[in-house]
């Protein structure tokens, strides 16, 4: 698919320029542009003067700095110096914000079911696992799609918040279009439950504003340190917005039977509400790049046998809309970042049909020649040193690995190093033989 | 005139198979011999799964028509269905992870290939196995994961086994999204299966027992 990627040029050509930052010194700001300039050129399928190493931490800036996941959960301070110190230490072409820092508070004062937390289910040392349940019923698709921010407020929040239960009791807000409608949806909220409930979401506002200002203060520093922050917002496919949170694997599993239309519906309902979600989180953030990690449309072997869809499902179900989403960021100037988990090399043909040099495939698994040869021309590769290598082998296996991808998916540019998924459990010193290899021989002459 | 079970569950036809299960309910037939159909068709569920035909969907859905049969036809049934089980095996996702997903598909094809399972659940302590193992008897230990932690949580729960002198009376098996056979290695289990029906092959395996006639006369 050909098509005009002067959207794409602008706003990585702006990322690159750094508007606004006051840097800390003249090396700073160079080291900025020139790290952006690598990512931008491998974006765009040009020869940047390396291979960029951007890694995905999430956790691991706990792990690298010798303290815990609960820690940095819940002490601002902490996280901060964490994250910071990995960077600085590290050196890699772009980072990671510590997005899943500092979220303890909130957690607590929503009493979030759907999730499992450092001293909350998990422990200390170990990151959040999210609990899988039927959030939204199967007759409930009609009450989503008529109006998903009712069905959040009302249904989803209730169910998932244990400290918001009482919202269950409120009437629509859309009632309140005149003097005399507008108090009835409120009057629940007077009850005890109700002023309990109003109590714990100004307590989760309070938490949501330091949480955000953290973010924004963390990426004010890191930049004006010389680091880019490689992701400026976040989506999913729309599929997995359903199948991940509110419906469940097996509710979507079976949606996919039992009533296929309505669940597509769904899947196109969540187009828009995604691309306003990655979209105004770019504005605020300054990026380009959106991070979209995908679950539930994966095969599990090289040749599409077994996975959570057949390729004809794939096609019905996943694709579409995902297609969607990422033609719309594309438009707009944005970089859709698949983070592809699972194994998506029977679907490699399928999803190269998107515009030239303007997204970013992550690649968890997946035959690494046919991936540059149907995609090398075509889409910018990242990763995949595999985790397991990561996580039990030596630096020298790591520095191995790395060149054979270097070697082949790093061939005339187009291509991002990383691991396969996010490092937490990785070995410090093999993240370290990745960064510093790549460094040293992904060099382009 | 509904028609046939076996076709209907191997094809999912949902509304169909449960349509055929009322009528044969009805006309008298033998509940243990809808069962039986229902598990035939299962085989042959299993063995598209094995060959790319089937994915998860359709395993899952199976699941959910087979329970539903289930419903239907055990308040008609006098007396327990006996089936003969192939072998004991203990199963789990290991300590510190709480996926279920994958444990649930493997736990659910195991069970419908006629191996008695004891589900320990997620987030399983070593200890738990050890005492399932003990108290069951039971010669394969099946330990699942999704998470990287999971590595070093298998290690540990194969090394418990080793450490209480159970090492050589089980064959332990792992798997889960991110393990290979360099994670197999690191833990020290026996082997390690890519989905449900790796499994099931493992576990018949290790029994002596064979699915494919074919494969056996080779």
């Amino acid at each position: 698919m050909e098509k005009d990627i002067d959207k794409t040029q602008e706003q990585l050509k702006l990322w690159c320029s750094a508007p606004g930052i006051e840097f800390v010194s003249k090396e700073a700001e160079e080291a900025y542009k020139k790290r952006a300039k690598r990512i931008a050129d491998a974006i765009q399928l040009k020869k940047p003067d390396r291979v960029p190493i951007v890694p995905m931490w999430e956790y691991f800036y706990a792990r690298y700095s010798n303290v815990s996941c609960y820690d940095v959960l819940y002490n601002t301070e902490i996280a901060r110096s964490a994250a910071r110190k990995t960077i600085i230490e590290l050196e890699p072409d772009a980072y990671q914000a510590p997005l899943f820092f500092n979220l303890g508070p909130l957690y607590d004062s929503l009493d979030l079911k759907e999730l499992r937390w450092p001293g909350h289910g998990i422990v200390l040392d170990k990151g959040h696992q999210f609990v899988e349940d039927e959030y939204m019923k199967a007759d409930e698709y009609e009450a989503l799609i008529n109006d998903p921010s009712d069905f959040m407020l009302r249904t989803y929040l209730p169910r998932v918040c244990g400290n918001l239960k009482a919202f269950e009791a409120l009437s629509p807000f859309r009632d309140m279009f005149s003097y005399y409608t507008m108090y009835t949806p409120l009057a629940s909220l007077g009850t005890e439950e109700g002023v309990e409930a109003c109590r714990a979401l100004l307590k989760t506002a309070e938490a949501s504003l330091n949480y955000v200002k953290f973010l924004s203060s963390f990426d004010k520093e890191m930049s004006r340190l010389g680091f880019p922050a490689i992701f400026g917002g976040i989506a999913l496919a729309p599929f997995d917005a359903i199948a991940d949170t509110l419906r469940g694997t097996q509710g979507a599993i079976l949606d996919m039977y039992r009533q296929p239309e309505v669940l597509k519906e769904a899947c196109e309902k969540f187009v828009w509400i995604l691309l306003d979600m990655a979209v105004s989180a770019a504005k605020i953030s300054g990026g380009s790049i959106i991070f979209i990690p995908l679950h539930k449309g994966t095969a599990s072997t090289p040749d599409g046998k077994g996975g959570f869809m057949s390729l004809k499902q794939f096609e019905e179900f996943y694709w579409p809309t995902l297609r969607k989403l990422m033609l719309r960021l594309i438009d707009v100037g944005l970089v859709p970042n698949l983070l592809i988990e699972g194994d998506y090399t029977s679907r490699l043909e399928i999803i190269k049909d998107v515009p030239r040099g303007t997204c970013i495939y992550h690649f968890e698994q997946v035959d690494i020649r046919k991936a540059k040869k149907i995609l090398g021309n075509h889409v910018c590769i990242r990763g995949s040193v595999p985790i397991q290598l990561m996580c039990t082998s030596t630096p020298q296996e790591v520095k191995d690995y790395c060149k054979e991808l270097i070697d082949v998916l790093g061939e005339g540019g187009g291509f991002i190093m990383d691991a396969s998924c996010a490092s937490e459990d990785a070995k410090p010193e093999n993240v370290k033989a990745m960064i510093d290899f790549t460094k040293e021989y992904g060099v382009y002459k | 005139m509904p028609g046939n079970l076996v076709s209907a569950l191997t094809d999912l036809k949902e509304k169909e198979v449960l349509e055929i299960v009322q009528h044969r309910l009805n006309i008298g037939d033998n509940p243990i011999s809808i069962l039986d159909d229902a598990r035939c068709a299962m085989e042959t569920i299993g063995n598209r799964f094995a060959s790319g035909e089937y994915f998860i969907p359709d395993l899952v859905y199976s699941g959910v028509i087979l329970s539903e049969i289930s419903d239907i036809v055990k308040p008609k049934l006098t007396g327990e269905a006996e089936i003969k089980r192939l072998g004991k095996v203990v199963f789990g996702t290991v300590a510190g992870d709480i996926h279920d997903i994958g444990k649930d598909i493997v736990v659910f094809m195991l069970d419908v290939n006629a191996f008695e399972v004891y589900d320990l659940g997620v987030d399983v302590p070593v200890q738990k196995f050890i005492e399932k193992i003990k108290e069951s008897n039971a010669p394969i230990v099946g330990l699942s994961g999704f998470l990287t932690l999971a590595f070093d949580a298998m290690k540990e729960t194969v090394e418990a086994i080793k450490a209480a002198g159970l090492r050589d009376k089980v064959k332990i098996m792992i798997g889960g999204g991110q393990i290979d056979e360099e994670v197999r290695k690191y833990t020290g289990a026996d082997a390690y299966g890519r989905d449900a029906m790796a499994a099931v092959e493992l576990a018949k395996g290790w029994l002596g027992l064979n699915r494919n006639p074919r494969q056996r006369a080779r």
